[in-house]
């Protein structure tokens, strides 16, 4: 009877065999390490904040007026109302520690060359829509940061020549960021972005797929199946679908199916990422001012700007790089260009050889420069802007972009060190 | 089903119009929704002209007035502060307000009509903070001038003009809203007749 019901489904809808395609009989590498675990983390912490935030909804009042006493409200009166903002408040900060460390991994062993060109693409569409979508959750609580914060962003829209006024009234749908603002982030939030975040991760998963997931040496699992590389007994070992052999034309090498084998330790990685992520929620649901701003508790106030404003960690790196130039339209370009030239990287990297494993000691000490550069132009966007810090964000924003041009001159004819012929 | 040759002319013209109308359709209903993010007419309303009465204010006194959200700062400047418009000019981004940031009546020196009442969109010019009106402190922002307003957030200094000094972040003067005085005590912003 129920083998009967499966077998019509699967006439009608090929589950089983989509099912082996894309996770029982997928071929993942076998060397993983823990840089892999945040691909999947993203798709947690995605879940997270899509239920939690359904939950909110239920709650939450989208207005000027009442925005501010709603999450009040949620706070303090409804059942488990605080647990769940603070899942969803830490989930946003959380979404971008595992994102940028996802980003890491594919800078480190150059998840972005050929042929994932495109899957890299559609990783930073996300990383931008996931940026706008967490900008315009936080003006939801209409707390003096939502406000001012909004405020700043917003007016970056106002130093584009010509139609930049007109830009942000349409924007702002007022004189002045307004309820009718809070309102369209709102619908925006809630249902526009998440929608095409959706579709971003799907795409983003089947690219994947298409091509497979590359691995810390940096090297291909699926040969061609001409006597150069040989099936080892363990190959042989395991049924993968028959689609990534293209009918005998390669044969895969030191791989395993992705599920038991990477379901399982993914599972490790979620028990890890769980332990850290109910510490912050129960124990530093504000992350220390970094999560929650202190003057997020206070209701917006359009004639009191806040003494010190700065935007949410996750985007300081980008808003010091907007600072360190004082023309702002200029300003605005190179913080855009700052993103723009990461989704450039596979062009930028004209070297053959993946992983920073293989390739020349500079370009393992560049690596630390960006890196370095990133964090310490994270910490001065959070920082007032005196003269000293200004001439900071000028070198740190500098040698983020060095990162780029140094990439471009060394990788045409970089000294590599030999490619292992199979995973280490 | 007739067995007549491709007509492969045709059928591009059929594939061109079929294309063009349906584009001009997706733009035609593209349009309500674009524009329904422009201000609505409660919002258009809500940012009509505001009225102030300066009759009770000070030497040195600043009010605000809030028009369209915005802070309008309404400062009636002292003989002193005035004293001081030429000292600052050359440290000052663009002295003669050359830049469209006021309107034509109050392109002077003391950037307004009369010359002790002072009227500035209280919002800086860089990223929208509103700066701190520092009557009498603030020499500690800009040596010898006793007077200014300090942006908090990126550290913009503006003289009592709202001009906006050398080497700060914000690149142009405060902004002057359009008004005028209906009678000596009441200063009308938002509206001044069409006056240049």
């Amino acid at each position: 009877m129920f083998k009967n019901l499966m077998s019509w489904i699967e006439y009608r809808l090929p589950f089983t065999d989509k099912m082996n395609l894309h996770v029982m009989q997928y071929p993942a590498p076998k060397n993983f390490n823990f840089w892999y675990f945040f691909g999947s983390l993203a798709m947690l912490v995605l879940v997270n904040q899509i239920v939690t935030g359904i939950w909110l909804t239920m709650n939450y009042e989208p207005s000027a007026e009442g925005a501010f006493a709603s999450i009040e409200y949620i706070m303090r009166d409804v059942e488990y109302g605080w647990l769940l903002r603070y899942m969803h408040s830490t989930g946003a900060s959380a979404f971008f520690v595992v994102v940028y460390l996802h980003m890491l991994r594919g800078m480190m062993y150059g998840s972005y060359q050929k042929p994932r060109e495109l899957l890299w693409i559609f990783g930073m569409l996300i990383f931008l829509v996931l940026m706008a979508e967490a900008f315009m959750g936080y003006m939801l609580p209409w707390g003096q940061m939502s406000f001012w914060g909004a405020q700043v962003i917003i007016s970056i829209f106002g130093v584009i020549p010509f139609i930049g006024d007109d830009l942000t009234l349409w924007i702002r749908g007022d004189y002045v960021i307004s309820g009718a603002t809070l309102n369209r982030f709102f619908a925006l939030h809630v249902i526009a972005l998440p929608l095409v975040l959706v579709i971003l991760v799907f795409l983003h998963i089947m690219a994947l797929h298409e091509v497979g997931s590359n691995n810390p040496d940096g090297i291909e699992i699926k040969r061609d199946n001409d006597g150069t590389v040989e099936q080892t007994d363990a190959d042989k070992k395991f049924t993968f679908h028959q689609y990534f052999t293209r009918g005998g034309k390669k044969i895969i090498v030191d791989a395993i199916p992705f599920h038991p084998y990477y379901t399982v330790k993914d599972l490790v990685g979620v028990a890890g990422f769980l332990l850290v992520f109910a510490f912050v929620i129960f124990f530093v649901p504000e992350g220390g001012g970094f999560f929650l701003e202190p003057p997020n508790f206070e209701i917006a106030n359009p004639m009191k700007t806040p003494d010190h404003i700065a935007p949410v960690w996750y985007f300081t790196p980008f808003y010091a790089i907007l600072r360190a130039i004082p023309d702002p339209l200029l300003g605005a370009i190179a913080m855009f260009a700052a993103i723009i030239a990461l989704a450039l990287l596979p062009w930028i990297d004209r070297g053959k050889v993946r992983s920073v494993r293989y390739r020349c000691e500079l370009h393992r000490w560049n690596l630390v420069m960006f890196c370095i550069s990133f964090v310490v132009l994270g910490v001065l966007g959070v920082l007032p802007a005196t003269p000293t810090y200004a001439l900071l964000s000028q070198i740190f924003s500098f040698t983020y972009f060095a990162f780029f041009g140094l990439l471009w001159l060394y990788s045409k004819n970089e000294k590599t060190k030999p490619l292992p012929v199979r995973l280490t | 089903m007739s067995n007549a040759p491709v007509d492969h002319g045709r059928r591009r013209f059929l594939t061109i119009a079929t294309s063009v109308v349906g584009g001009v359709g997706a733009i035609g209903a593209a349009v309500p929704f674009i524009a329904s993010w422009n201000p609505s007419e409660r919002a258009k309303q809500a940012g009509a002209a505001v009225s102030a009465d300066i009759s009770k204010l000070e030497d040195g006194q600043l009010i605000r007035v809030e028009w369209r959200g915005r802070p309008v700062w309404i400062v009636k400047r002292t003989e002193e502060m005035l004293a001081q418009l030429a000292d600052t000019e050359n440290r000052l981004r663009d002295p003669g307000s050359e830049e469209p940031q006021q309107p034509g009546y109050a392109q002077n020196r003391h950037r307004s009509i009369k010359p002790e009442i002072f009227v500035a969109v209280g919002i800086c010019t860089h990223l929208g903070c509103s700066p701190t009106y520092l009557p009498s402190d603030f020499a500690a922002q800009v040596e010898g001038i006793r007077s200014g307003f300090f942006c908090p957030c990126h550290g913009s200094r503006f003289d009592m003009a709202g001009r906006v000094f050398q080497n700060v972040p914000a690149p142009s003067n405060l902004v002057i809203p359009p008004y005028m005085f209906i009678d000596d005590n009441t200063v009308l912003i938002g509206e001044d007749e069409g006056a240049v």
